[in-house]
């Protein structure tokens, strides 16, 4: 490109990257809050990852089970995480979801109902009520639409009001950020360009909220659409941010396994939540098996109590279908690799025998939809092929609770997927969508806050200069790699070496291989020119998601224990010195670096919260005698 | 089993393009967009096509596919005979701006132009009650994914740029009809609104939407008619249908 580089500029208060559920909540909040917000985004408005999500929003409301509320649901998500949670974050996240999803219904939401006309709300896995309000098996799109169209909602009012409907929030689609700029050691706006023509585009603010979401597409088998290469992830770390624990990735246990372009595509929890039973290719409910000493009291050991909860919850354990998702992925991998899996490497799920025709088209559509346009299964009638797909990284930016800052960078702020922390070392379905709207509405507060007080920097011109020069880089190179096969090449890398299963030697080898990628990358070429040219947009997707697999790479390696979303072979039980411990990540401009840090412990009140007998299941003896803070 | 199968696709921008033969490898299983990947990563490292989810759920990849609007991650190659060729072009209703990548800026106009969903001023977060057969209507409409399929389609826009202005089209009339009967909406004269500002009364209820639509939304029974049989409003007493939860439709009263 030897034209002259074009460059729009913009100024707002408050830029938000990202329009998920996090990002649309964080940009509501930031207008409510009296500032200027502009929305960036990869995709289209309304396409954003959050609208593939299926099963529900996890608020302890008490609708179907009274004896549901905010303390439960914390100990199920501290639970569901092995108590490597940020406390403070759990505590937020159950207490304020309830508000969150009501606040939702007066912008126009509809979840489904129930006969007395509240919201619904339904099973799953590692949830101790009926907890998770939805819309059939589409509540991310009721989520996305909702708050889309709250913005637009917002618009017109400003329009009334300012005479201008983008006067105050803007949404610029199809615009990647390649940077988080700073100047002085604080945040003065973000860099980019439009990925329709290339155009740069140059945001000065005072406060950057990142919500972009996931890691996924740094996998083989994943259910992520291509948005997910954790480029908030990179965007931290190179802005002198740190990432907590990004060994803790969460295989969804149920994702689609044929035919082979649909592989790693999500089957809902809810197909389990609502009846549905996992058998191996010898036609044995093979869960029962794997129920770890921890939840024995929790969950069912015979078929007969295992069915019977469905109709009466309160006089029996619940099924082992619905422990929570590393379990169930883990014995998944275990029976096909025992040779007892189905012809294509996955095992069956069956709801067909449970619900009527009916009752399943109505209360899992898309799923029926799914398996019927697509691999040509009638669910009503047979049963599922399934098995573990790459789903949610709990790890990420290392942020404060309260208002969703990003340590160490005065200005950033992160939530949602991308913030770190809340979920432990794995995260319950339903948590994702309520983690979204509680941090996402914080965040925006957060911002607006540090907005008010603090004094706006100019963007220097060797800033821009500098990320100029990164975005020409790709199109000045010939004859170089190509970006396809890079992605692909490291997605082998991934799966084969820090999957599911995890040695030290696999891992090392997967750190030695990463390296060698990133040295190549410095040399990928792209055909054609800056218009809409999805070579040139992967190149930087690429060195993204590079960072997070290193990230995630030299974390596992130094985790020796097994917990959660982190299973090593080589150290297949939890360590209660490990629970104290955060891996924190940073990146020193040539590679990234692994420390520990200290697990904030828990204040009494939140400590008395549990039986003392299941804590010492976690915590060494010392721990549990000293007590809470 | 592997088997190479031809493509058309079409490529360009906003000045000019033509339609471009190819070949190429296809798997048992795969749908159109797998096999435009294939030649995105082996042939043509900057054909521009749009696609999140791969799953039917973003409405991201339309496109025309032998003419059709259709979702490329759900059109199975299979549909399509061995030898048959298969031509692949942008969304016809709206602006190219490179290769399958439309300008669908439209939508988003329109979008902005209804008004937006009205609670009644005192509703308190949780203390809304509705029956799920009240709900259930408005929910069928939005199960839509914004994919414009059905704007695509339809003739009064599809080759019309000057109708344009003043029609709305089927994704904003399922829209209104959604807010028109929610339970919770206030906003009165949503129909009327439909017919003198949004264009309603241009749609001669051709069904070419509903057709199309990949949620299988009944736009034209479900929305459209019923809305352009009752343009006069009635509405009534807003306290009254709250407190005894009745439904919202107009003569319950
Ligand atoms: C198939 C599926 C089903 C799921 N079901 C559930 C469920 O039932 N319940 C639940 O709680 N969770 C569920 N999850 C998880 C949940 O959907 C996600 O964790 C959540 O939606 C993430 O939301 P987010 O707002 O953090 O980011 P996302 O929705 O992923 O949005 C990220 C945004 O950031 C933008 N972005 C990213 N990088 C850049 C960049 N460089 N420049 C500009 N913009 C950028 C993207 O364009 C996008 O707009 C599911 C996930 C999947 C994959
Ligand atoms: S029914 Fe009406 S809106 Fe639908 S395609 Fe025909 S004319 Fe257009
Ligand atoms: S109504 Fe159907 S065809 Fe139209 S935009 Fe929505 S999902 Fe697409
Ligand atoms: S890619 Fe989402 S609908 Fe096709």
């Amino acid at each position: 490109m030897s034209e002259k580089i074009q460059m729009e500029r913009h100024n707002y208060d408050v830029v938000v990257i990202g329009a998920g559920g996090a990002g649309l909540r964080a940009a509501v909040e930031a207008r409510t809050a009296g500032l200027r917000v502009a929305i960036i985004c990869k995709s289209l408005f309304g396409k954003a990852h959050t609208v593939m999500a299926e099963g529900g929003v996890a608020a302890s409301m008490g609708n179907v089970n009274e004896n549901d509320g905010w303390k439960v649901h914390f100990r199920d998500t501290m639970r569901g995480g092995k108590f490597l949670n940020h406390y403070r974050m759990a505590e937020l996240h159950a207490k304020e979801a309830p508000d969150r999803v009501w606040e939702l219904e007066l912008w126009g939401a509809l979840f489904d109902r129930t006969a007395e006309g509240k919201i619904s709300q339904r099973n799953f896995g590692g949830h101790e009520y009926p907890r998770l309000a939805h819309v059939g098996d589409r509540t991310g799109l009721e989520l996305i639409r909702t708050m889309q169209q709250k913005i637009v909602a917002m618009q017109q009012q400003d329009k009334k009001d300012h005479g201008d409907a983008e006067s105050f929030i803007k949404v610029f689609a199809e615009v990647t950020v390649t940077e988080v700029l700073k100047e002085n050691g604080k945040v003065s706006g973000v860099y980019g360009y439009k990925r329709e023509n290339g155009v740069e585009v140059l945001f000065e603010a005072q406060a950057v909220i990142l919500a972009t979401g996931g890691v996924g597409k740094t996998f083989k088998i994943t259910s992520n659409s291509w948005e997910g290469t954790g480029d908030g992830h990179a965007l931290a770390l190179k802005a002198g941010g740190n990432l907590v624990d990004m060994e803790f990735l969460q295989f969804h246990p149920t994702g689609m396994v044929w035919p082979p372009s649909v592989r790693g595509i999500l089957v809902t929890e809810s197909v389990r939540g609502e009846g549905g039973v996992l058998t191996n290719n010898k036609g044995e409910r093979f869960m029962f098996k794997y129920i770890p000493d921890v939840f024995k009291d929790k969950y069912a050991d015979n078929e007969a109590e295992a069915d019977r909860w469905y109709v009466d919850q309160d006089n029996n354990r619940r099924p082992p279908e619905l422990l929570p998702r590393d379990e169930v992925a883990r014995a998944i991998n275990t029976e096909v690799k025992a040779g007892r899996g189905s012809e294509h490497g996955g095992v069956f799920l069956d709801v067909s025998k449970r619900l009527t025709e009916e009752v399943i088209k109505k209360r899992l559509p898309s799923m029926w939809h799914q398996f019927y346009e697509l691999a040509g299964v009638d669910i009503t009638k047979e049963a599922m092929e399934v098995g573990p797909t790459c789903h949610y990284v709990m790890g990420g930016v290392e942020v404060d609770p309260d208002t969703a800052a990003a340590v160490g960078v005065p200005g950033l702020f992160a939530a949602g997927e991308v913030a770190g922390g809340m979920h432990g070392s794995n995260r319950l379905g339903g948590n994702s969508l309520s983690d979204l709207l509680v941090f996402g509405r914080r965040a925006g507060a957060g911002a607006a806050d540090y907005v008010k007080q603090s004094q706006p920097t100019k963007v220097s011109e060797s800033a821009i200069k500098n990320a100029q020069e990164k975005i020409a880089a790709p199109f000045k190179r010939t004859g170089g790699e190509n970006p396809y096969s890079l992605h692909q090449e490291l997605q082998e890398i991934t799966h084969n070496l820090v999957g599911i299963i995890r040695t030290k030697t696999e891992l090392a080898d997967a750190i030695n291989k990463i390296a060698n990628i990133r040295k190549r990358i410095e040399n990928v070429s792209v055909a054609g020119n800056r218009l809409f040219n999805p070579g040139f947009h992967l190149s930087f997707d690429l060195d993204n998601m590079l960072l997070v697999a290193e990230s995630t790479a030299k974390s596992a390696i130094v985790r020796e224990e097994s917990r959660g979303g982190h299973t090593r072979d080589d150290f297949p039980t939890m360590d209660a010195k490990w629970r104290t411990l955060n891996n924190i990540t940073s990146f020193n401009g040539k590679e990234v670096v692994v420390k520990q840090q200290g697990l904030p412990s828990m204040p009494s009140e939140l400590f008395d919260l549990f039986d003392i007998h299941e804590l010492e299941k976690y915590m060494s003896k010392e721990e549990t005698a000293k007590g809470g803070r | 089993m592997a088997k190479n199968i031809k493509l058309r696709i079409w490529r360009g921008d906003a000045n000019t393009g033509k339609l471009e033969d190819v070949s190429v490898e296809a798997n048992e299983g795969e749908v159109v967009l797998d096999v435009i990947h294939r030649v995105q990563a082996t042939q043509m490292g900057d054909l521009a096509v749009r696609w999140n989810c791969k799953a039917g759920k973003c409405g991201s990849c339309s496109m025309e596919i032998n003419g059709k609007p259709r979702l490329a991650c759900m059109t199975q190659v299979a549909n399509y005979a061995d030898d048959e060729t298969i031509t692949i072009t942008p969304l016809r209703a709206f602006p190219v701006i490179k290769d399958l990548v439309t300008d669908v800026s439209f939508n988003y106009k329109k979008a902005m132009e209804v008004e937006s969903f009205t609670p009644p001023a005192d509703l308190k977060p949780g203390a809304a009650r509705m029956q799920q057969i009240d709900v259930e209507r408005s929910q069928e409409f939005r199960k839509c994914i914004e994919c414009f399929l059905c704007q695509d389609t339809c003739h009064v826009i599809r080759d019309h740029e000057e109708n344009k202005k003043s029609f709305a089209g089927p994704r904003f009339f399922i829209r209104i009809a959604e807010l028109d009967m929610h339970p919770l909406d206030m906003l009165k004269n949503r129909k009327q609104k439909a017919q003198e500002e949004h264009g309603l009364g241009m749609c001669n209820i051709t069904k070419c939407c509903t057709e199309v639509c990949p949620e299988h939304i009944r736009i034209t029974d479900n929305a459209i008619i019923p809305m352009k049989e009752r343009v006069v409003d009635i509405k009534y007493d807003p306290v009254r249908w709250l407190g005894s939860k009745i439904r919202k439709r107009e003569g319950i009263v």
